[in-house]
């Protein structure tokens, strides 16, 4: 029993390593589809957090008064890590369903279709950290050395978004009311994180709740280490390593479940 | 010698009516009125059989006799419903050819992309890269868009990048008709060396001109059941011959 569950796992492994090369061509599509006849291509991906920035900076000075000391980082940052997010749960949603006629032609591992798009919603993410960098140097703000980890929160949230994307895909085959559905809930999500107010101004039980929202932690993880120079303490790091793994996981048992039948429904 | 496919006592079940519901006012409806889960279909019914390394062989039949639905199990799209199927070795699935281009991307950038969909990696690709466009006589093409092709044009890129790289098993279905008649010669040449190597091939048709060129054995599904396994004549034959009594 033992063994041949060895086998297995040595099996799924070897079949990894044989389709490697397909989830670097599907990143290298995306990316290039994505800008393609557009004139200013790449650079949308420095140029539009940092107009969405300025736009949101203008209007939310106005709304809040609130004393977020170089609010135009703090909010680009929130938005960094939440576009990614995003973009990487609802392309990957669609990942599955919209590669059905590959799928039904071709024996391919269909988790790699999901990945593969977070893998392409994540380098483009990084492009766009250009932008933060920027807005550091021109906003002045200081550059901790703690700044070097800033990738440590980018790797939970990617955790995070893989068994997210994992997970939406693979229920949207039968559902595909989730489509729909979920743009609503990714608002309210946004709406739900502090991205462009502090967490302080909320009332002391939405505070507790935010424990359980793990994008704030990854946020605030990103912040602390990027703007404030600080490394948070353990609670931080648990409900980011906790809430990645799990999501995950989570991800990675119900697409293994439900995607036997995927044929009969695409 | 060994068995490349074995294919033992394989069912494949469909939900007619699971298939078509789609909303869930539907779904209550249909509920009510008893009529879920009950279109039970059968493609294939306790089909079996096993092809040798180095074999090329045909499934015949009508329409609608299950004989897609056969190589996509095969092919490991789709999981029986009772049954196991066991191929050892490389699947190059020619089912629809260039499935899996993207109609954005260039030729240049399609041949990578479908050949690491059929699981080979760039380097690869690269050394079969001059042979691939020799063959699908696109040379001038190679930067254009593939969504500015004609069909015939895409049938013959779809082609070349499948048949380039070596598997040790080609499974076809019905791609012959693409090109003109200089190409479609040109394709079963190619089959035939292939064959002619280490290359096992099956082939789905319900043309038995082509069967019988190609292939030396033959398998007839009728309504997802065997009716008949053999030399490709005899089976072509009693496949024709029935067809003209009209039984089939």
């Amino acid at each position: 029993m033992q063994d041949s569950q060895q086998s297995a796992r040595r099996q799924s492994i070897a079949r990894f390593r044989k389709y490697e090369p397909l989830i670097r061509e599907l990143v290298t599509r995306d990316l290039k589809v994505k800008y393609r006849r557009s004139f200013l291509g790449y650079v949308w991906s420095i140029l539009n957090p940092l107009l969405m920035m300025a736009l949101q900076t203008v209007i939310f000075s106005y709304m809040f008064s609130s004393n977020i000391p170089n609010y135009p980082l703090y909010l680009i940052c929130g938005n960094t890590l939440f576009t990614f997010f995003n973009e990487s749960a609802n392309m990957g949603m669609a990942s599955v369903l919209g590669n059905s006629s590959l799928i039904k032609k071709v024996y391919i591992p269909k988790y790699i279709f999901p990945l593969s798009r977070v893998t392409s919603s994540f380098v483009t993410m990084v492009f766009s950290l250009a932008a933060v960098l920027l807005v550091m140097l021109f906003t002045r703000a200081t550059l901790y050395p703690t700044l070097l980890l800033f990738w440590v929160p980018l790797i939970f949230e990617f955790l995070f978004c893989s068994g997210m994307a994992l997970l939406l895909s693979a229920l949207a085959v039968y559902f595909r009311d989730i489509q729909y559905l979920f743009g609503i809930l990714t608002m309210a999500w946004m709406y739900a994180t502090p991205i462009f107010y502090p967490i302080e101004q909320l009332p002391p039980f939405a505070q507790n709740l935010m424990k359980f929202n793990p994008m704030y932690h990854y946020i605030n993880l990103f912040r602390n280490l990027v703007i404030y120079g600080n490394i948070p303490g353990p609670n931080t790091w648990i409900a980011c390593i906790v809430s990645s793994v799990v999501m995950l996981g989570l991800g990675l048992w119900v697409f293994r479940k439900l995607q036997r039948n995927f044929i009969l429904y695409i | 010698m060994a068995n490349i496919i074995t294919v033992d006592h394989v069912s494949m079940r469909f939900n007619l009516a699971q298939e078509k519901t789609e909303t869930l006012k539907e779904y209550a409806v249909k509920l009510l009125r008893g009529q879920l889960m009950f279109n039970e279909f059968y493609a294939l019914k306790d089909v079996s059989f096993q092809v040798e390394r180095g074999e090329s062989v045909a499934l015949i039949g009508r329409n609608g006799s299950g004989k897609s639905t056969m190589l996509k199990v095969i092919a490991g799209v789709m999981y029986p419903s009772k049954g196991s199927v066991r191929v050892n070795g490389d699947i190059a699935p020619m089912i629809e050819l260039g499935a899996g281009f993207d109609m954005e991307l260039t030729a240049r950038e399609n041949i990578f992309l479908n050949g690491a969909v059929l699981g080979h990696d760039r380097a690869y690709m690269q050394e079969h890269f001059d042979s691939i466009i020799d063959f699908a006589e696109l040379k001038d093409f190679v930067d254009v868009p593939v969504k500015n092709y004609s069909s015939g044009m895409l049938a013959r890129l779809g082609f070349a990048v499948a048949t380039e790289v070596k598997a040790d098993l080609l499974v076809v279905d019905e791609v012959l008709g693409v090109g003109d008649f200089m190409f479609q010669q040109k394709c079963q040449k190619r089959l035939a060396d292939m064959l002619a190597g280490d290359t096992t091939l099956l082939f789905v048709s319900h043309n038995s001109q082509q069967v019988r060129e190609l292939c030396s054995r033959a398998i007839w599904l009728h309504h997802g059941v065997v009716r008949g396994d053999g030399p490709s004549a005899e089976v072509c034959a009693a496949y024709e011959s029935a067809m003209q009594r009209g039984e089939v």
